[in-house]
């Protein structure tokens, strides 16, 4: 029963509080009240989306664009099959082209026992999945950047009021400034610094994580000043009492309680590092889906609008998966009851 | 020997002239080693900041107070106060939050010893089995008992318990309070607790004293409870003894209350106005007639 409640509540916790009224309903326990249980999570949501859909199936028809023709939700189901084709296409590719290489090498290798082997990198086209991994190492890269710099500098903020209020001018002015804003600064100066002939690392890469960093680093700052300055009087007398040193007190007492404050804040950044990334990758050029957007957009065929909108479907599902994630993280470290 | 002695102390919050809240004046208290004083007041009088002051998480504005000869101006281990709403940490489970305690004042101690001495406490309160279970499992007396543990698990000299039962059910209040006698006849701490309870005060404590009415509150005359220690609710309802200690707590509580409310009296002059008697016909109304105007006193008094 206890492991029961767990599990539930985990299902609740990562949005698949639906699958609770199911399971209920299979092991038959009070099936009618179920039945209305799932019908309310389940039914409902699914009715919406049906209605969406066919709401939008009906007027993508009627709206005429210079590239057709608004795509339906068939279209874009084919856009996406169609990529997923591509991908296996592009598989298949690589998979010859190395079989050839080995080939090729046994037969030199048999023919000039002396030269030496080369085996190179099959350099094909991006696939969508490709892209898309892309996108999730740049946001994840400039979101770890933007913790690292963001929870120590929101620690200090929150424990002394002349460094928040030193910052707090700083952080008011920076906070609302667009990705478009910063990503030419971030340009020039990566441009002029990071000068390798041969980088290991694309410089478009470095731009739009240090954009997404910039810009997704204020949420996890702020609430961490918060959690921080907010701690309960009643754990600081308990500090007091036990006479632990500020080094102490910040680890054993002020950090765990700012820790439910700093999770909301990471899941906020998140959030918002997902969202910026897609401009900056269109303007930085980093081949993830934000370039893959902007591409679609410049070769203007009749599957273009197709294809930006499974780009916008998996941009989403994407950013709720994220945000599941984070959410999960957060309950774990959450101490208070119900706080779901 | 004196534990604890304080004189003659005042404390105020606030600044500026006009917010200034005094909430203690002239207190002068003293606890004998060993001792289990009880503080009988009624909510808001400045109870807890009483116990603050003792424990050092305040200082006082005038008057001192000594400690075994040291004056108090920092908390301490020695002198614990165990809080009103328990402030355990949420985040730790019963076994933790008693053993950062432990490991904290005794930092010589080793690891089997820190965890001995954590077993030890939470053996004595009852929750060895609820030992792994964070606070928001617990019910509210559970979390009581784990506060009083924590408190007791550093040996303090002195142990300050700040309404401790007061957010518990009726039942869950009396078996605490037996067993926070239990414990401090084995270990013979001295003792100063706070309570709204005249007789949870009696049934528990050698002396009781009253705390008057806020604000401005005072320590009124310590009553000594000579009844036999092995009292029980059950039996005390009778005993002569305790009715009359009871009568005189409880009447003197009542007559600071009544001292306290200071009469003002002001007198008010209502404005010059008074509704027109339509009864009254006149012939010449082309412009009103004027209503009839009297000056008129009325003395009120607010207490």
């Amino acid at each position: 029963m206890q492991n029961q409640n767990k599990i539930f509540k985990f299902l609740k916790i990562v949005r698949l509080g639906w699958a609770v009224p199911l399971i209920l309903l299979l092991s038959g326990k009070n099936p009618k009240k179920q039945l209305q249980e799932l019908s309310l999570q389940l039914l409902v949501p699914l009715s919406a989306i049906a209605l969406f859909l066919g709401v939008w199936h009906v007027f993508s028809t009627k709206i005429e664009t210079k590239l057709g023709t608004i795509p339906g939700p068939g279209d874009v189901v084919s856009a996406f099959s169609e990529l997923r084709d591509e991908v296996k296409r592009e598989k298949q590719k690589a998979e010859d082209f190395y079989i050839r290489q080995e080939e090729r090498n046994k037969v030199i290798a048999t023919k000039f026992p002396d030269r030496e082997i080369t085996a190179k990198k099959y350099s094909g086209k991006e696939t969508y999945y490709d892209q898309i991994g892309t996108s999730l190492i740049t946001v994840f890269s400039g979101f770890i950047i933007a913790s690292i710099v963001a929870i120590p500098l929101g620690l200090l903020c929150g424990l002394s009021k002349t460094i928040n209020t030193a910052l707090n001018p700083f952080i008011q002015i920076f906070k609302p400034v667009s990705p478009l804003a910063w990503l030419p600064i971030v340009w020039l100066i990566v441009g002029a610094m990071y000068t390798a002939k041969d980088p290991l690392i694309e410089i478009s890469f470095i731009n739009s994580a240090l954009t997404v960093a910039l810009c997704s680093l204020w949420p996890t700052l702020v609430n961490t000043a918060v959690g921080v300055s907010s701690v309960e009087k009643d754990y600081l007398n308990v500090a007091r009492v036990l006479r632990l040193s500020w080094f102490k007190k910040v680890q054993k007492v002020i950090i765990p309680s700012a820790l439910p404050y700093i999770f909301t804040g990471l899941r906020l950044s998140l959030g918002v590092g997902w969202m910026v990334l897609i401009a900056a990758e269109m303007l930085a050029q980093n081949p993830g889906l934000g370039k893959f957007v902007w591409d679609m957009f410049q070769n203007g065929s009749s599957q273009t609008l197709a294809m930006i909108m499974v780009a916008v479907f998996t941009i989403g599902i994407i950013g709720y998966l994220l945000d599941t994630i984070m959410l999960a993280l957060q309950q774990l470290v959450s101490f208070e009851e119900n706080a779901v | 020997m004196n534990c604890i002695t304080v004189e003659s102390v005042y404390k105020s919050f606030g600044e500026g002239t006009t917010e200034v809240n005094d909430v203690l004046k002239d207190i002068n208290f003293h606890l004998a080693e060993g001792e289990f004083v009880a503080i009988v007041g009624y909510s808001g009088s400045g109870k807890s900041t009483f116990m603050a002051l003792l424990a050092g998480l305040l200082l006082p504005d005038t008057g001192k107070i000594v400690y075994k000869g040291q004056p108090v101006v920092e908390p301490s281990p020695k002198r614990v106060l165990v809080f009103q709403n328990y402030s355990l940490l949420p985040w730790l489970n019963v076994y933790q939050n008693i053993e950062l305690a432990v490991a904290e004042v005794f930092p010589d101690r080793s690891k089997s010893e820190v965890h001995e001495q954590v077993e030890k406490y939470i053996k004595m309160v009852n929750l060895y089995p609820a030992r792994h279970k964070k606070p928001n499992e617990l019910s509210g007396g559970m979390r009581q008992r784990v506060s009083l543990a924590r408190a007791l698990s550093m040996e303090p000299d002195l142990l300050l318990l700040d309404e401790p039962l007061s957010a518990l059910d009726a039942l869950t209040r009396s078996n605490l309070q037996q067993e926070i006698i239990n414990i401090w006849e084995k270990q013979k701490r001295s003792v100063v607790m706070i309570t709204n309870d005249v007789d949870e005060a009696i049934l528990m404590a050698d002396r009781i004293i009253p705390l008057s009415c806020g604000p401005r509150a005072t320590l009124g005359p310590g009553y000594v409870n000579n009844l036999d220690r092995r009292r029980r609710i059950s039996n005390l309802s009778k005993n002569p003894t305790y009715q009359s200690l009871r009568r005189n707590i409880v009447d003197y509580l009542i007559d600071t209350k009544k001292s306290n409310t200071t009469v003002l009296e002001k007198t008010l002059v209502l404005p010059e106005v008074e509704p027109e008697d339509i009864s009254v016909r006149t012939s010449f109304t082309l412009f009103g007639k004027h209503p009839q105007r009297k000056s008129e006193e009325r003395k009120i008094s607010v207490k």
